[in-house]
């Protein structure tokens, strides 16, 4: 019997076996799944465009071009033949044996770049080799290409994403652009929109044979949007060579709407720099120039004592606490002695007499140590009193973030009664103490763009709009709504001020500013400044400074300008702002003499002097 | 007896026998798949030639459903001759199809002897097993039947495919049916566990254990009855340990590596994904991505790139269990069991020896390719070339497994006959 029924029952015990082994293998153990679509499919991103950038009058300053990345996914490569492949990529063969082992580390499952940015070109030749290489492929991608070579300080760049860029945001793989710096970081939710997916087919020679399940599965990437920026680019490219040879910045805002018409920072560098294989050695260079720091914007984070402008501050201060009128005069002695032994020296004659218009257009030192200590005192202490006036300052922008659309900037300095009672013992400070506050020396620090800012305040009248960068972004997107900040003094007390700015240019200490036919009103300074060096504080040329609106009445334009080393304020920065004036309002410069003489002049020498190593004079 | 001819026909035969070519075309079908449409007619494809395959095998199926089953005992020798005389042509007019000498060409369809000798190495044994005086107890016959196995064996081991040649261990199955001493089962049984054994640990280290267990097996075997004669349990023994030693010798002087290579991969000894593991591996991928219910017609991405190589033909089961998943793959072992089972128990419901011995063949050839085809597809055996019936493609399985499975028809419709 056992013989009749053998085979029947081997036959079923192997069909038990087997099915045994296709449980296991089909429904217990998935690995074979994921397996499979490694081997099988491929998932490939798609990239919108990024977004390209326009001006406020649309001239585009970034759009894409095309550039190519060699990925590779180690877990599928087979033996091949690395030299050949090294060479069509033009690297030793050492450097890719490194790299590509350095891939290997990071992981042998997920793709990760061999070759980044490679040209179009080089790309048709390494395509057709590629199908010796499993494992490899080529990613198509967009690099960035600028039209202008200016404003870098502001537009930033684009590299590819890093280790840390991917643990923090999972959006992003290998090989993807994310934006660095300045608008390509602050926007770059718009700029680079949502990448899609597309799945294909691979055989066993790892080529694509065709669109996975037809595509079905694919999801189509959600474009990109263009944005446009309130930069005006021809006022900013005829600021940054302005600035050629100089080191300082030019902010200029729109005193209406707050939008930033030109930020510059000089020395800047060209945005193609980088761009591409060389953008790494080019921002090492960058980084390394620790002199004239090309990669520090001016602009935004340069801290300055504001020097004279900062009296029109306190000018409008103390007519608002009402200690002084229109009227109140002082009386200057080449100086005055705001305390018992302390001399304040000013350029006045002997027995000027200043009332407030002509303080302002005299800038005479005198007549605002005077007009501070009463604001100071016009309270029932000293620190009262300074808090008091910080409060006022705060309503311009001063001493804080302006809230602006770039990551990055600094707050400046704005000191208050804690900071004094700390310096000094408390209660032994009064407001000679804190007198250099008064024509803007002292403690005080602002950013060229908080300077800008409150210019456009008192163009304004008594409000400032938060300064911003972002016109519009394409396909209705709303953008943030900027806030109109109200500043604590009445509007009433701004035209005593604007009169005596204006007189600054008509007969005050900037007439080289005037522009025939647009009313400008400005304030020019001259900051004293310091270094360290060798442990030693050292003093340096005066940094010239201007501030300006103009015109007079229905302001178009609001403008810092400064300048290291310049000497005093009338000298460079005075006439650079005119000039940047006359470009914007008139579209062309009918004082080419003036041009001619900012465009060459250079200030190099002057920077060369603490590197020197000899004594030198500053000052002349 | 009465009933016409159509209704003593095993239609369940019949059934399983089109459910699995209607089976094989379509995953031929979706292996050859290249995003084209295939023209199903042109003998120039893959397809085409399976379909065109199929509609001789029927033809010529329908027709031998007429033949008297005495013809096939009188000729069975004639058969055997014939197709021994084939297998040694080979050697002058063969044609030479991946390093083997298995083919005949005759404008442009090539037919392998080697599929055609199982049938008359089927009917041969049938014949030699039920004459007259056969008894597969006497050494005699038992010597014949073997050299008759042997024969056709060893000219396919030569061509070489060792793979083809394996099959014809099958008709050993026969002999123990018609009565041979299972005891040469388990002795084969034990010979091949010490087999993997030495393949697996160190001579010396199996020769210690052999010794051992014999002599604690004898020592209780002694104290519990006294009596036994020790002798023939010491040349096992010893028969054992040459064995032992033989393999290893076999295994490392004749083989050649790629052998070697094969068995170690099975057995675990070495690990190779991507050279010569790669296409146990990538068919193990294949059936494990399809999941309960496969990925569907068409849909298999492991099949559509092309990762198992000859999937088409040895591999085929990749395919199967990719695109149609768990429930496929069982439906189609079922199907074989169906087949299998069914053909043996009607084999036992024959008064003929001859017929039933016959069919006992069929069956038995249709395991052994079952059982080591999808066997090797699972990764469970070592990979050997050969075809799962019915649903590999190939001309020549496909029309030897027919008129095997017609002969069948034809013997077991005219069970009642004695014509």
């Amino acid at each position: 019997m056992i013989r009749n029924y053998f085979l029947q029952t081997l036959t079923v015990v192997v069909a038990f076996i087997f099915t045994i082994r296709l449980l296991e293998l089909q429904l217990i153990n998935s690995n074979y799944n994921s397996q499979s679509h490694n081997n099988a499919i491929l998932k490939s991103p798609v990239f919108p465009e990024r977004g390209f950038i326009y001006d406020r009058n649309n001239k585009i300053l970034v759009a894409n071009q095309p550039g190519y990345n060699l990925m590779v996914i180690p877990e599928n490569t087979t033996e091949f033949d690395t030299l050949e492949l090294s060479q069509l990529l033009s690297i030793t063969y050492e450097n890719f044996d490194l790299k590509f082992k350095k891939v290997m580390r990071f992981s042998s499952k997920i793709a990760s770049i061999i070759s980044e940015e490679i040209s179009k070109e080089k790309h048709t030749l390494i395509q057709e080799k590629l199908w010796k290489y499993p494992g490899f492929y080529f990613q198509k991608k967009s690099i960035r290409k600028y039209y202008y070579e200016v404003g870098s300080n502001f537009l930033g760049y684009t590299s590819e994403v890093n280790e840390n860029d991917m643990l923090k945001d999972f959006y992003y793989q290998s090989g993807e652009l994310i934006g660095r710096q300045g608008i390509e970081k602050y926007y770059e939710n718009y700029l680079r929109g949502v990448k899609g997916k597309a799945f294909y087919q691979k055989d066993r020679f790892n080529r694509i044979i065709g669109p996975y399940k037809d595509g079905k599965l694919d999801i189509t990437p959600i474009p990109a949007s263009n944005i446009n920026l309130t930069i005006d680019i021809d006022l900013q490219t005829y600021g940054e060579t302005l600035l050629k040879n100089k080191r300082g910045a030019i902010v200029a805002i729109e005193p209406k709407t707050g939008e930033i018409l030109a930020l510059i920072s000089a020395p800047g560098y060209d945005p193609n720099l980088l761009v591409g294989k060389e953008r790494s050695s080019n921002y090492k260079k960058l980084a390394n120039d620790t002199l004239s720091k090309p990669l520090f914007d001016r602009g935004l984070q340069a801290q300055y004592s504001p020097g004279s402008p900062f009296k029109v501050l306190n000018a409008l201060i103390a007519l608002q606490e009402g200690v002084i009128s229109k009227e109140t005069s002082f009386t200057c002695n080449k100086g005055h002695f705001y305390a018992r032994g302390v001399f304040m020296k000013c350029h006045c004659n002997i027995g000027t007499s200043n009332n407030l218009i002509s303080a302002i257009y005299q800038s005479c030192n005198t007549y605002f140590a005077n007009t501070y200590k009463s604001i100071i005192n016009s309270k029932s202490s000293p620190s009262d009193g300074v808090n008091n006036w910080k409060n006022h300052l705060t309503s311009f922008g001063l001493g804080k973030y302006l809230g602006y659309d770039l990551p990055i900037g600094q707050q400046g300095f704005i000191p208050d009664s804690n900071y004094y009672n700390k310096q000094y013992n408390k209660g032994s400070w009064r407001a000679s103490t804190i007198i250099s506050n008064s024509i803007g020396q002292g403690e005080v620090l602002t950013t060229p763009i908080q300077m800008a800012n409150f210019t456009a305040a008192i163009a304004n009248r008594g409000f400032y709009i938060t300064p911003h960068f972002i016109k519009s972004i394409k396909g209705n997107k709303k953008i943030k709504v900027f806030e109109k900040n109200k500043t604590t003094i009445d509007s009433i007390y701004f035209e005593p001020v604007i009169d005596g700015m204006e007189k600054v240019i008509q007969n005050g200490t900037a007439k080289i500013a005037k522009i025939p036919g647009i009313d400008v009103c400005g304030k020019t300074g001259t900051v004293e400044n310091f270094i360290k060096l060798k442990g030693e504080k050292i003093q340096l040329t005066d940094h010239s400074i201007f501030i300006a609106f103009a015109p007079k009445n229905n302001p178009k334009i609001a403008l810092a300008v400064f300048v290291e080393n310049g000497y005093w304020g009338s000298r460079w920065a005075a006439p650079i702002a005119s000039l940047m004036i006359e470009k914007y309002i008139n579209k062309s410069i009918n004082r080419k003499w003036l041009e001619k003489q900012m465009l060459n002049g250079s200030l190099n020498d002057e920077y060369f002097k603490p590197l020197s190593g000899k004594s030198f004079n500053i000052n002349e | 007896m009465n009933k016409p001819f159509i209704y003593r026909l095993d239609w369940i035969i019949i059934f399983c026998y089109f459910f699995l070519l209607f089976f094989g075309v379509i995953n031929i079908y979706s292996s050859t798949y290249n995003n084209e449409i295939i023209n199903t007619l042109s003998s120039n494809n893959l397809i085409g030639k399976q379909i065109l395959f199929i509609f001789i095998s029927i033809s010529i199926g329908v027709f031998i459903l007429g033949i008297r089953f005495r013809f096939f005992q009188q000729f069975s020798y004639i058969i055997y001759i014939t197709s021994i005389i084939s297998l040694i042509g080979l050697f002058i007019f063969g044609q030479t199809i991946n390093s083997a000498t298995s083919w005949y060409l005759f404008g442009g369809i090539s037919i392998q002897p080697s599929e055609f000798a199982k049938i008359a190495t089927a009917l041969v044994i049938s014949k030699h097993l039920s004459s007259f005086q056969a008894d597969i107890k006497n050494k005699k016959t038992l010597i014949i039947g073997v050299l008759f196995i042997l024969l056709p064996a060893f000219l396919i081991t030569i061509q070489p495919d060792p793979g083809s040649a394996i099959i014809f261990c099958s008709f050993f199955l026969l002999f123990f049916r018609e009565g041979l001493s299972f005891n040469y089962l388990i002795l084969a049984t034990l010979g091949a566990i010490l087999f993997i054994i030495t393949l697996l640990f160190p001579v010396n280290y199996i020769v210690y254990l052999i010794t051992l267990i014999g002599l604690t097996f004898l020592y209780f075997l002694k104290k519990y009855n006294p009596k036994t004669k020790i002798f023939p349990y010491i040349s096992l023994g010893v028969i054992a340990i040459i064995f032992v030693f033989f393999v290893n010798f076999i295994f490392n002087s004749v083989f050649e590596q790629k052998h070697r290579d094969r068995f170690n991969i099975i057995l675990g000894i070495i690990e190779d994904t991507k050279g010569l593991g790669y296409n146990i591996n990538q068919s193990k991928i294949a059936i494990g991505s399809g999941g309960l219910t496969g990925k569907g017609f068409l849909q298999g991405t492991q099949t559509k790139g092309n990762f198992v190589p000859e999937q088409h033909t040895d591999y085929i089961f990749s395919t199967v269990g990719e695109e149609w998943g768990f429930i496929g793959s069982f439906s189609l072992i079922i199907v074989f069991v169906i087949l299998i089972v069914r053909m043996l128990n009607q084999a036992e419901k024959q008064t003929n020896t001859f017929r039933r011995i016959f069919i006992y063949a069929i069956s038995s050839l249709i395991f052994f390719h079952f059982t080591i085809n999808i066997g090797m597809s699972l990764g469970l055996f070592p990979t050997v070339g050969i075809p799962l019936p019915f649903i590999s493609s190939g001309g020549s399985s496909l029309l030897a497994f027919s008129l095997l499975i017609f002969i069948y028809l034809n013997f077991d419709a005219n069970r009642l006959n004695d014509w």
